[in-house]
């Protein structure tokens, strides 16, 4: 395996920071965040990056996208990540579209890949029913009616939920909470009765939601995949989840950590820049070192998704875990070393502190990286 | 079938043809120099059929003995002697530190005298850089050579010279233009141990054992042809060899990786199962130490990455500023993993010597303390760090 981009996969990174610096630098971010916009993103921009074949790259071509894989992909979530960009391109392009990709029927797949890759169609995965992720932890029922499924239950944290035309939903079709067997994926439609979506206000001011299950009726044709047997779906799209949105956490380190270098070389006090003093440029050291192994991690576990490694699922642990320790160093070191400007919120710096609390905690911590690393290998 | 195809199974029937079955158990590895010692007698076959084909210098050009492999062939080399267990068949720091630097600086008679050697394991090598009064501050060194006739004369003491009491020659930095700032007015002299003017005394460190020597010159000679470059420019030299120098210490840091190992299990949580004993479900019971051991194994990972990662940035280049980094994180690395062996076995990796110690414990002692070297020598972890500010972020003086 190679982990450097080819020429491909580098000319999409190139044109996606050259678009993102151009179209949604930082100041975009901070727009959306200050006039309270509706759907926390702009469809605009999305239309954009649409048409530049961002949606659809992990879309087979024959509906519609280019099949770039992650490592097309990753590159372009970590230049997101550098100007913090809101869009469906985690939720819809990577997440959506691997379930899709992943277990969708023929008829499913003709109905909504088509859609997705021409950027006309956004979703929005209801996984987690609690504060720390959980892949396990459903306990939202779907009860069998004839052809139908009535679902009741409450869903936390769902990433993009309130702006989604379509929603992926894990619910439990038999055995007990924390079972993996038992569950149950579900397309439905934003509109569908008894459905409550309650957009949520989260500190990295972008976009997630608390859903509510009322009776929620939907056909048995709306499963994904087969029932009962969800779980390994969930899988194997979680660790392309935690793997792309690494990518996106390394572009907001190497954001905040090149902001900081800029700051250090500036800023001056006792008569010197205070890039100058040792106890700061070992701090700087040790975050670039870091920086460096989170680049080859998070590149490592790209390519482990492309190849078909049968360690994916610790590459994606690996990169998670790398991504969460980097971020959350880089982002307070950020904020110290910028001093007293470092908390205000007239200066950028600090958006990437609150991102990285919140992009750490998608899809499983650090901590539950590790431990899920030794469970699977083996102690 | 495409040449690399082609070349990895030639490789393969040449290693199944020649790899001796002693040389595909994992064992010491041999150090080559005039009066060699080889702990089996398949070392000695093994060593001769390896450097008669220049592969235990794979990548280097074959006009000097080196086996004149691409990148990618010598990947398939390593990958196909992994693949049976193959030892290398040489160790030293001709090949590590040396050879390298020689290939970029000296001249063609120079490279012919001395690389084939290197390749074959005939002369092994120390290296003579720090001095009581220059440790960190390496560039402040005062072992001096004058020029007298046809011959330099050398006087001054080196210290830390690894296995200077079995070496047959030194490279080393001597001071040339005395009036010079001290970072010029150094040049890169080759020395023969075997000679009156040279007397070595081991030292002694905390792990009992005597790696390192002090090295003493009384009037030394070595002909003025054993000057490698220029005259007092021997300091581009010295930096480049440590270059070489960090990225061959930074390999250690990737002890407990799991690439190409069987067990999913790294080394050190296969120790610390077995001392600390493991759950119903399989999981090490001490779920703190569990924690630990993974985090380090995850790192070491990461590292391991990274260094591949650099390898394939540098396939032209030679090593970069890079290896400060990866000096820097590989031997804290090491520290941490033989910390994390020691908190794994408790009282049991802290006996000195004799019962009931087993042997592989002691061994564990022992090299826990030889660690703690590993972030000194070659250049602290803190002048790594200074190196990373200073060429790599180009963070300023004042």
């Amino acid at each position: 395996m190679s982990l450097l981009l080819n020429e491909e996969q580098q000319f999409l990174k190139d044109t996606a920071k050259e678009f993102l610096q151009k179209n949604a630098p930082i100041s975009h971010f901070r727009d959306l965040r200050d006039s309270k916009d509706e759907n926390g993103y702009s469809k605009e921009i999305w239309k954009k990056m649409a048409e530049l074949g961002w949606a659809g790259i992990l879309v087979s071509e024959k509906y519609g996208g280019s099949e770039f894989g992650m490592m097309g992909l990753g590159g372009i979530l970590e230049e997101t990540g550098r100007t913090l960009v809101p869009s469906p391109l985690f939720s819809t392009a990577l997440i959506g579209v691997s379930f899709l990709e992943l277990a969708g029927t023929e008829n499913q797949k003709n109905e909504y890949l088509p859609k997705m890759a021409s950027g006309d169609l956004t979703t929005a995965f209801a996984l987690e029913e609690g504060p720390r992720h959980s892949p396990v932890n459903v306990s939202t029922q779907a009860k069998r009616k004839g052809k139908d499924y009535i679902i009741n239950g409450h869903k936390t944290f769902v990433l993009d939920g309130h702006s989604a035309d379509v929603l992926i939903v894990a619910a439990r079709t038999s055995g007990e909470t924390h079972d993996e067997g038992g569950i149950t994926l579900f397309l439905i439609d934003k509109n569908t009765n008894g459905l409550n979506i309650e957009r949520t206000h989260m500190v990295d001011s972008r976009n997630s939601s608390e859903i509510y299950f009322k009776d929620v009726v939907v056909n048995e044709g709306s499963i994904l995949g087969a029932p009962d047997t969800g779980y390994p779906v969930i899988e194997e799209v979680l660790e392309r989840a935690q793997i792309g949105l690494s990518s996106e956490m390394l572009g907001s380190a190497l954001e905040a950590f090149e902001r900081t270098l800029e700051y250090l070389k500036e800023r001056k006090q006792f008569g010197s820049v205070i890039g100058s003093f040792q106890a700061l440029q070992h701090r700087a050291a040790i975050m670039f070192t870091e920086l460096e192994l989170t680049k080859s991690a998070v590149v490592g576990a790209l390519n482990a998704v492309d190849e078909n490694s049968n360690d994916r699922a610790r590459f994606a642990s690996l990169a998670k875990f790398k991504a969460g320790e980097t971020l959350h160093l880089v982002s307070n070191e950020a904020v110290q070393m910028h001093g007293g400007i470092g908390v205000t919120d007239e200066f950028d710096i600090g958006f990437f502190l609150k991102r990285s609390r919140v992009a750490e905690q998608i899809f499983g911590s650090s901590d539950y990286h590790i431990d899920r690393y030794a469970t699977l290998s083996e102690y | 079938m495409s040449d690399l195809q082609t070349f990895r199974e030639e490789t393969r029937d040449w290693l199944e043809t020649n790899c001796p079955p002693e040389m595909r158990k994992p064992g010491d590895i041999c150090w080559g120099g005039r009066n060699p010692s080889f702990s089996h007698p398949d070392q000695e076959i093994w060593l001769e059929k390896m450097g008669d084909k220049g592969w235990t210098c794979p990548t280097w050009p074959k006009e000097y003995g080196g086996g004149g492999l691409s990148y990618e062939e010598n990947k398939i080399l390593q990958e196909e002697m992994s693949a049976i267990g193959a030892r290398s068949a040489l160790g030293s720091f001709g090949i590590w530190m040396l050879g390298p630097a020689l290939l970029e600086f000296a001249s063609h008679e120079q490279k012919l005298e001395h690389i084939p050697n290197i390749v074959k394991g005939k002369i092994w090598w120390c290296q003579g850089y720090s001095e009581p009064g220059s440790g960190s501050d390496l560039a402040s060194l005062s072992t001096k050579a004058v020029l007298e006739g046809d011959e330099y004369v050398v006087n001054g003491q080196k210290i830390w010279t690894s296995n200077a009491n079995y070496a047959d020659m030194i490279f080393c930095l001597v001071r040339t233009g005395p009036q010079d700032p001290k970072h010029e007015g150094i040049s890169f002299l080759l020395i023969d141990m075997d000679q009156p003017g040279v007397e070595v005394k081991p030292i002694k460190l905390i792990s009992g054992k005597s790696p390192f020597c002090e090295t003493f010159f009384t009037n030394a000679k070595a002909p003025k042809e054993n000057l490698i470059g220029t005259l007092n420019e021997g300091w581009t030299i010295a930096k480049r060899l440590l270059q070489h120098e960090r990225s061959m210490i930074s390999g250690m840091g990737l002890g407990s990786g799991n690439s190409g190992q069987k067990s999913k299990t790294s080394a050190l949580a296969q120790l610390g199962k077995k001392y600390a004993g493991s759950n119903k479900e399989n999981k090490l019971s001490d779920s703190i130490l569990r924690t630990k051991i993974a985090k380090h194994d995850l790192n070491s990972r990461a590292f391991g990455l990274t260094l591949q990662r650099m390898g394939e940035e540098m396939k032209s280049g030679g090593p970069s500023a890079t290896a400060s980094i990866s000096k820097y994180y590989g031997t804290e690395q090491n520290k941490s993993r033989y910390e994390l062996m020691l908190e794994a076995m408790g009282t049991n990796a802290l006996g000195w010597e004799g019962e009931p110690f087993s042997a592989e414990e002691l061994a564990i002692t022992r090299d826990w303390l030889r660690t703690k070297g590993n972030s000194i020598e070659g250049g602290t972890s803190e002048v790594q760090l200074n190196v990373i500010s200073k060429r790599v972020l180009n963070l300023p003086d004042k």
